[in-house]
């Protein structure tokens, strides 16, 4: 074991170490201050014999001359086993609800591995989320990544927990205009919170265990009073324990990250204390390939019956989507959930906003034999015609409702319908995607026939309900 | 070949020390794995490496061995429908070694070497021949033929030629210089990535390269050696368009590069191009395509490189007289990489952090794109092309960064994609009002010889149409449609039936999602036949919103699902219009129609 008492600098989270010898990139290291208080580190870089050192549990008590620092020569490790489940975690993956320590399965390094993109099987299984705005529209797919970008003060903790409680996959369905039957099968959870405050992680872990979904959760937790710098850590620890019970207990997992936001600012924390050309608005320049080591790390993989499927949160500093965090986030996952403030405070629950929302895996997963045929079709139109009838209404704040087209005006009562039946639903609601469509199609039924551009007469012939109103 | 020890190590970059003879973009093989790396700088004896591995786990005293070669790909049979790496690593290859994760210092050459492949000589002994000359040829698949050629810098006389099976390493014959040196000729070349194949001349390009998606073959065309850039924020739809292209334009060979993306969407390549098949050839359209995926979760050196490793290929198949696509998605990750690796070199930054050096390297990359005389004197000429799309993923959207405002500078077709037109799902959501191509003029004496003659007019008619809506548009938002004279309100109906039936096409529905030359044009001249007789049959009495609802709109919508084989619908239609568009008539019908939903 190499023991060292050479610090000689500490700025901010980080150590600079002096006179270390066969020290290596990203080794693990055991942080000793002078009052007794220990944390863990890894290398940052490496410069002859002198070493950095980030230390994820911060640097307070520590002094040049009285840390003591022990370099491990592996890299930091989370010990896996089944047992995992039903547990709480702290963000270094060390039991904090008072049970026993996991006898580890294996110990696997939290950096994991790239998937090889020929071994990934492309992810075409659409999971019901019980929630129209999703299904009908964005439909989350197994093995997908699909943040939530939500602003402070919005129920993104509710739909995520929402979603982690009634999510589901179908059977494939011999008939294409009939959906599959739910299908039970291995499922868990893994939630990572980074950086939330004790009453948001109190609602997941009550959430979790009203509906006994804790048996088959594993919750990872650093809250805002613990160090910044071991968020960093933290979704790394759950998408380490989220492949082994993927990967090798066959299990289909949803990994819950939040608040990606506060990851990114312990990341910039550590480049601002290395004082490190920042990119745009002072988050490191290398920003984008971090956060897809995080994002990639959802998937499936040939020849494995399990399955990762990420939904990290991330609150849009002022509602901005444009900030380098859900920007480079966006251009990493695939697809986004907005929630939408106007819609919030007009009371609508769920407020996803569904024009600028995306699930870029929806024509994998859904259609005949996913869902139904005429599934896509009836999305498109229903985005179509909202998005059209948003505009008449914002022509008729300025000229009157009296200077729209009967059309026009077909589609306004459309929107307004759409965002009060089919956005909105209860937080306890579960709708099957048989309801979503079924809804959808009374929805498309208000607007004048020949609107209807987007779908194949064949289903317009099949679905339209028979004439309710002109 | 000479040693070094490290000394430094932090992310990706490496500094070494003790490497005096080797040269800058030298490979050299890192740490007790050996893995790939390549000198960026030199400091006396001190080299910069950037490690197309993961870094973790090396520390100083590890050695560092020279290879004295720069990075360069192996260019010869095989190469389609391959997977590769930013370096060229087969990863189908390397999942059969390593597994469905990548392992480190797992590594295998980019050329199979056991496979045989049946060479047939084009050329005899005692023929003399220079570099870029065909020697012989092998039939790499169905559909393409690969030909051989006498590497660019050898020249000489036959001494002997074989046909057979053989590897690639294998010599297919022998060549004596004229310096009396006997050279082995293998089907197998290698070049340094980073330096341009050469050829005779460059040409100026004229054809285009058809891409089935309308907006881009009717207003925004390239040609085949142009260059194009697709910039947009996410979700407006960079990654499907570059999809169509490669699926379905009209080029011989595609270089597909994920550079920095998704791993999902290279696996939605991986599976759906087998499947697919190609309009041209009716083979699947994999057996014309090469993947090189680097991921975002890749090593980012790596991704520096891919783009390279990329166009040096569709540089080796444009020699053999094809025309190549090479597709980069994305360009602005390939500049993040440099930005990277600059960062960790500590080099001043220029605007937003990125290298100075940014807009050079993005022109030089760009600069290798064209059509060209190819290099060799055997036979008749053979002319061969690379045309180079490139998507730039510009932060929040904002063109004015520096990644799209240093492409703007050097690419010839700008495809700007909208995020509005995405939240209306209008796709391809490429902006008619932004987007440009300088390649009209060029290409407007083909379309007078294959399309129509009136084909370039259409469009430019078409093209004043959506110009003048946009003007219209602000009006109509201030004191609504009512204002506009009927003639305005003609024309803005006419520019929804361009933007709705024709701009908007489906990159999902088999019958949208690839439209001919020549359908392209019919579609326009039906919306366009309306768009005269609704002003005439307006002239002579009929009220608008009886033209507005004439049944045979419904026809003109639907037109575009029409395929190849229907061409003569589009006559039809065409009567339809003529008779449903007259002067009062027809009107009670047409209400009739609308109101009950027939048709």
């Amino acid at each position: 074991m190499r023991e060292y008492m050479t610090t000689r600098d500490i700025v901010g989270p980080l150590l600079l170490i002096e006179s270390v010898t066969d020290v290596t990139y990203g080794e693990l290291v055991e942080l000793e201050y002078p009052d007794g208080t220990k944390s863990l580190g890894n290398v940052l870089e490496v410069n002859g014999d002198v070493a950095l050192v980030q230390a994820f549990e911060g640097t307070r008590g520590s002094n040049p001359s009285g840390t003591k620092a022990k370099f491990l020569g592996r890299s930091l490790e989370l010990g896996v086993s089944r047992d995992m489940l039903g547990r709480v975690f702290d963000g270094l993956g060390r039991p904090n609800d008072g049970g026993p320590e996991i006898i580890p399965d294996k110990r696997l390094s939290i950096y994991g591995s790239p998937i090889n993109p020929t071994a990934r099987d492309f992810p075409d299984d659409f999971i019901q989320t019980g929630v129209s705005a999703i299904d009908g529209l964005n439909p989350l797919v197994r093995g997908q990544k699909l943040p939530i970008f939500s602003g402070s003060g919005l129920p993104h903790n509710e739909l995520a927990a929402q979603i982690a409680r009634q999510a589901a996959v179908l059977a494939r369905s011999a008939q294409a205009d009939a959906v599959g039957e739910k299908l039970e099968g291995e499922f868990a959870v893994v939630f990572a919170a980074m950086g939330i405050t004790f009453e948001d992680a109190d609602f997941f872990t009550q959430e979790f265990r009203t509906t006994s979904a804790i048996e088959r959760a594993v919750l990872f937790l650093n809250l805002a009073d613990d160090p910044a710098v071991e968020r960093i850590a933290t979704p790394r620890m759950a998408l380490t324990a989220a492949e082994y019970l993927a990967y090798e207990c066959d299990m289909h997992v949803l990994v819950i990250l939040t608040d990606m936001t506060y990851y990114c600012e312990a990341l910039r924390e550590v480049s601002a204390a290395r004082k490190e050309v920042p990119g745009r608005r002072g988050y490191p320049g290398y920003l984008y390939t971090d956060l897809a080591t995080i994002y990639e790390r959802a998937g499936r993989v040939k020849g494995r019956a399990g399955s990762i499927t990420q939904v990290p949160i991330l609150s849009m500093p002022d509602d901005d989507k444009t900030h380098p965090i859900p920007d480079l986030t966006g251009y990493i996952t695939e697809g986004q959930i907005i929630l939408d403030r106007n819609l919030h405070r007009r009371g609508i629950y769920p407020p996803v906003a569904v024009l600028p929302s995306l699930s870029r895996l929806k024509q994998k997963g859904i259609g005949p034999g996913k869902t139904r045929e005429d599934h896509a079709d009836l999305s498109n139109q229903l985005f179509g015609a909202y998005a059209r009838g948003l505009q008449a209404k914002e022509l008729a704040v300025i000229l009157g409702e009296a200077a729209l087209s009967d059309t026009d005006k077909a589609f306004v009562a459309f929107a307004d319908a759409f965002e009060d039946r089919f956005i909105r639903q209860g937080k306890h609601e579960e709708r099957s995607v048989a309801e979503t469509l079924a809804l959808g199609w009374e929805l498309v039924a208000l607007l004048p026939r020949a609107e209807l551009k987007r779908i194949k007469d064949e289903y317009v012939a099949k679905y339209l309900p028979a004439e309710t109103e002109a | 070949m000479e040693q070094g020890k490290i000394v430094k190590v932090a992310g990706p970059l490496v500094v070494a020390e003790g490497l005096i003879e080797s040269k800058m973009y030298d490979l050299v093989r890192v740490g007790a794995e050996g893995l790939m790396g390549e000198i960026i700088e030199m400091r006396g004896d001190r080299a910069s490496i950037q490690v197309y591995e993961e870094t973790e786990g090396l520390g100083p005293g590890d050695p560092v061995d020279a290879t004295g070669a720069p990075l360069s790909v192996e260019l010869g049979p095989g190469m389609l429908e391959s997977v590769y790496d930013g370096v060229q690593r087969p990863l189908d290859v390397l999942e059969r070694m390593a597994g469905a994760f990548l392992a480190r210092g797992v590594t295998a050459p980019g050329l199979d070497r056991e496979k045989l492949w049946e060479f047939t000589p084009t050329v005899s002994a005692g023929q003399r021949v220079t570099g870029g000359d065909i020697i012989g040829t092998v039939q790499e698949n169905v559909v393409i033929e690969h030909r051989i050629m006498v590497p660019p810098s050898v020249s000489g006389t036959i001494a002997d030629i074989a046909p057979g099976a053989f590897t690639v390493t294998d010599a297919v014959g022998h060549l004596k210089t004229d310096a009396g040196e006997t050279v082995a000729l293998t089907m197998m070349q290698v070049w340094p990535v980073r330096m341009a194949r050469p050829y005779a001349r460059r040409l100026s390009a004229s054809e285009p390269l058809t891409t089935g998606t309308r907006v881009i073959d009717t207003f925004f065309p390239i040609v085949k050696g142009g260059v194009a850039c697709i910039p947009g924020p996410f979700g407006a739809g960079k990654t499907v368009t570059q999809h169509q292209i490669a699926k379905w334009s009209n080029a011989e060979v595609v270089i597909f590069i994920g550079c920095g993306e998704r791993g999902n969407e290279m696996t939605d390549v991986l599976m759906e191009f087998p499947e697919l098949v190609d309009p041209y050839s009716g083979e699947p359209l994999m057996k014309r395509t090469v993947l090189v995926a680097n991921t975002s979760n890749m090593p980012v050196a790596a991704r520096e490189a891919s783009v390279y490793t990329g166009i040096t290929m569709a540089e080796y198949f444009r020699d053999m007289g094809y025309n190549v696509v090479l597709q980069a998605d994305s360009t602005s990750r390939w500049a993040e990489a440099m930005r990277e690796i600059s960062g960790r070199l500590e080099e001043m930054p220029g605007d937003e952090g990125f290298p100075a050096y940014l807009g050079t390297k993005l022109a030089a990359f760009y600069e290798r794109a064209g059509k060209v005389e190819c290099l060799g004197v055997d036979g008749e000429t053979r002319t061969g092309s690379v045309s180079v799309v490139g998507s730039v993923s510009p932060p929040g959207g904002d063109l004015s960064e520096p990644v799209v405002q240093n492409t703007l500078r050097v690419v010839k077709v700008f495809w700007a994609l909208q995020d509005q037109l995405a939240f209306q799902r209008h796709f391809p959501a490429i902006d008619w009002l932004t987007s440009y191509s300088l390649y009209l003029d060029k290409v407007a004496p083909f379309w007078k010889t294959e399309v129509s003659e009136e084909y370039r007019g259409r469009r430019d008619q078409c093209m004043a149409i959506l110009q003048r809506e946009n003007e219209l548009a602000e009006i109509v938002r201030l004191v609504g449609l009512e204002a506009l004279s009927p003639e305005e309100q003609i024309l803005m109906e006419t520019a929804k039936s361009i933007r709705e039936d024709f701009l908007q096409q489906n990159a999902f529905r088999d019958d949208d999602q690839f439209s001919s030359l020549k359908e392209q044009d019919l579609l326009l001249k039906t919306i366009l036949l309306f768009h005269e007789r609704a002003i005439e049959a307006h002239a002579a009495g009929a009220a608008l919103k009886d033209i507005f609802v004439a049944p045979v709109r419904e026809r003109i919508t639907r037109a575009k699902y029409l395929g190849p084989e229907d061409i003569d619908q589009y006559e039809s239609i065409a009567s339809d219009i003529e008779t449903q568009l007259v002067g009062g008539g027809t009107d009670e019908d047409a209400r009739a129609v609308y109101a009950g939903g027939e048709r």
